[in-house]
């Protein structure tokens, strides 16, 4: 059909693409110098995919976080522990429909490095609040039954090889038995799935009582309350409501949405997103400056060249793309390899950021960033040479 | 025969500083089609100003260019880019061949701009190289072959669209002289079985003697002419 003729890719594919070998021997005319561009470049994106990708991975939980639950957490700070006394008077909190706590556990498997995701939880209760966990009915029954019980996400099972009837040995870096040992052990009764959110598969329940009970301090205490209430509308006053009930009190408490309890979450590891965009821009300033030199001073070695094409028929635009396109395939194709490296480093980090695959988005992201820095750093060189004299030019002037 | 290059009372000045230098003055010159010529004369006489604004590298300040029939002195920028692909061959005194590219891929630079298939470029650089006697070494850099052949490979550049003019600035220049009296005999085989208008600017009165006409340009002027055996 004629007008596929004017489709970008058609018209690159009949038109551009036989321009392909003159980029090809502009960036191939230094070698050396191509190389050790394109290598930094590479290890930019390379960076900006790992830090990037952690960043979108954790920030994917944020962005999940419903607007129907709040959480209840200490006031001064997070990891203040509050009774669990409070359930009930929470529960009878005007616009509030069900309540459940958990705690943080801070488990990890053999070695610390290998971390495990772990919660005590209100088995009863916790899973219908956070009707996204998909557990089998049995499986959860078995789960209330059982008192060591445990349930894990898929891609924790598929990880170590972990099925239902196992007892897996799990030690805690904050909670010590009464034993004074922080080795737990809990038996797999059920395994979950989270669609469309595998990172969270990364997670072990355990039962509330049985932490509870074993702990050799904070017995009574629970880490927060979720709470989830009948419209996001009411919100703020419901939030309002339940830190006025314990007010002056020992244990005072912050209620925010879900979504600002993950982030703050986030933020007792460090701002992520703050770090990973100071590096990154840190990182892409450098390379800007980098590239933008390497094309300049290239570009200014063969003026006598961009004259003669000038001189053949070239046109001002015309080599000014020239210029672009060979600073289009430097930058494309080190954030190919670059994110590439990232993509083949990221199931590394799953320990860490519960995710095993580079977001999609920071791959698309990465590449924007890099037609952007071509674009950034061929535009000056380019308009050098589609401005030059050809009479000038070709007299060494 | 008709005209290939008319220029009437051409008058070309450049800036040095706050200064204007006229370089040519009035400057009236004819050149037939298929006509060889050497323009020649002392350095800094104009001649290479001359040699630019017939190929439409340069602008007169006034006066009229005519080129292959058309008025290239009011053409645009854009107009006068496309104009000199269609109608101009170039050869330089240093060849400026990139050297990156092969002989046949230096060959083909302007076929790139017209709207040829992949196989009709390629026929096309094989007569060009063929023509020069160099098909044999398509495949080579720049950097692989000897002073004579590079320039050899500009001539096929010059001429593989088959424009109608070939102007060449010192085409000779860096040659030795045997392999300059090589050049000569192309370009004036050139100008002889294939009828395209030749004009060099050179140095070289043994060069100048292979045209079939000279200009001799001093001060900005035509001083005299004369015409080759």
């Amino acid at each position: 059909m004629k007008y596929l003729e004017y489709h970008p890719l058609i018209w690159i594919g009949t038109h551009a693409i036989k321009y392909l070998p003159l980029i090809w021997a502009g960036l191939t005319r230094k070698r050396l110098r191509t190389a050790f561009t394109l290598l930094s470049i590479v290890i930019a994106f390379l960076l900006f995919g790992l830090l990037q990708g952690v960043n979108s991975a954790f920030s994917h939980g944020v962005q999940g976080a419903h607007l129907d639950r709040l959480v209840v957490q200490g006031k001064v700070s997070m990891t203040d522990q509050l009774p669990l006394a409070y359930r009930q008077q929470i529960a009878n909190v005007a616009g509030v429909t069900g309540v459940t706590c958990a705690s943080w556990f801070g488990g990890y498997y053999q070695d610390p490095k290998n971390n495990i995701f772990s919660f005590p939880v209100d088995a009863s209760t916790y899973f219908e609040l956070f009707p996204e966990i998909v557990l089998p009915r049995n499986q959860l029954e078995a789960l209330i039954k059982t008192r060591t019980g445990a349930v894990i996400g898929a891609a924790l099972a598929g990880k170590y090889g972990w099925k239902i009837g196992d007892t897996i040995p799990i030690k805690s870096t904050i909670w010590t038995k009464a034993d004074r040992t922080n080795d737990w052990s809990f038996q797999v009764v059920g395994i979950f799935q989270t669609p469309g959110d595998a990172g969270q598969e990364q997670r072990l329940f355990l039962n509330n009582d049985y932490f509870d009970g074993a702990r050799s301090l904070d017995k009574g205490m629970v880490g927060w309350y979720s709470v989830r209430i009948d419209s996001p509308s009411h919100a703020a006053t419901i939030a309002d409501s339940i830190d006025k009930l314990f007010a002056n009190s020992e244990h005072e408490t912050k209620t925010v949405t879900e979504k600002e309890f993950q982030q703050s979450f986030l933020k007792q590891i460090g701002d992520i997103n703050f770090i990973v965009s100071s590096i990154v821009g840190a990182v892409f300033f450098a390379i800007l400056f980098l590239t933008g030199n390497t094309m300049m001073q290239s570009v200014r070695e063969r003026i006598p060249e961009f004259a003669v094409l000038k001189t053949l028929g070239y046109s001002d635009p015309g080599v000014l793309a020239l210029v672009v396109a060979e600073g289009l395939a430097l930058s494309l194709a080190a954030a190919a390899l670059g994110l590439a490296g990232a993509a083949a480093a990221f199931p590394m980090l799953q320990d860490f950021v519960g995710v095993a695959s580079l977001p999609p988005a920071v791959v698309g992201l990465g590449f924007f960033y890099a037609m952007l820095l071509a674009l950034v750093t061929a535009l000056a060189p380019g308009l050098r040479v589609a401005r030059l004299n050809i009479v000038d030019a070709l007299a060494g002037r | 025969m008709s005209n290939a290059v008319s220029l009437v009372d051409v008058v070309k000045r450049y800036r040095r500083g706050a200064e204007s230098v006229e370089v040519l003055h009035h400057l009236d010159v004819d050149i037939a089609e298929g006509e060889f010529v050497a323009i020649m004369g002392p350095s800094g006489s104009g001649k290479s100003t001359l040699l630019n604004l017939i190929g439409g590298l340069d602008r007169p300040d006034s006066g009229a260019v005519t080129v292959a029939g058309t008025r290239i002195d009011k053409l645009s920028g854009g107009e006068l880019t496309r104009w000199r692909g269609r109608n101009v061959g170039f050869v330089f005194q240093f060849y400026n061949l990139m050297p990156a590219l092969s002989a046949a891929a230096n060959v083909e630079l302007p076929l790139l701009l017209l709207p040829l298939s992949k196989a009709e470029r390629r026929i096309r650089v094989n007569a060009a190289l063929e023509i020069v006697g160099l098909a044999d070494r398509a495949r080579h850099k720049p950097s692989e072959l000897s002073g004579g052949q590079q320039q050899r490979v500009a001539i096929a550049r010059a001429l593989v669209s088959d424009p109608p003019i070939l102007v060449g600035d010192e085409p000779t220049g860096d040659l030795d002289r045997e392999t300059a009296n090589e050049v000569l005999d192309l370009l004036r085989a050139l100008s002889q079985q294939y009828g395209k208008t030749v004009i060099m600017v050179t140095h070289d009165q043994k060069a100048a003697d292979v045209a079939s006409r000279q200009l001799h340009v001093d001060k900005g002027q035509l001083a005299d002419t004369g015409r080759s055996a």
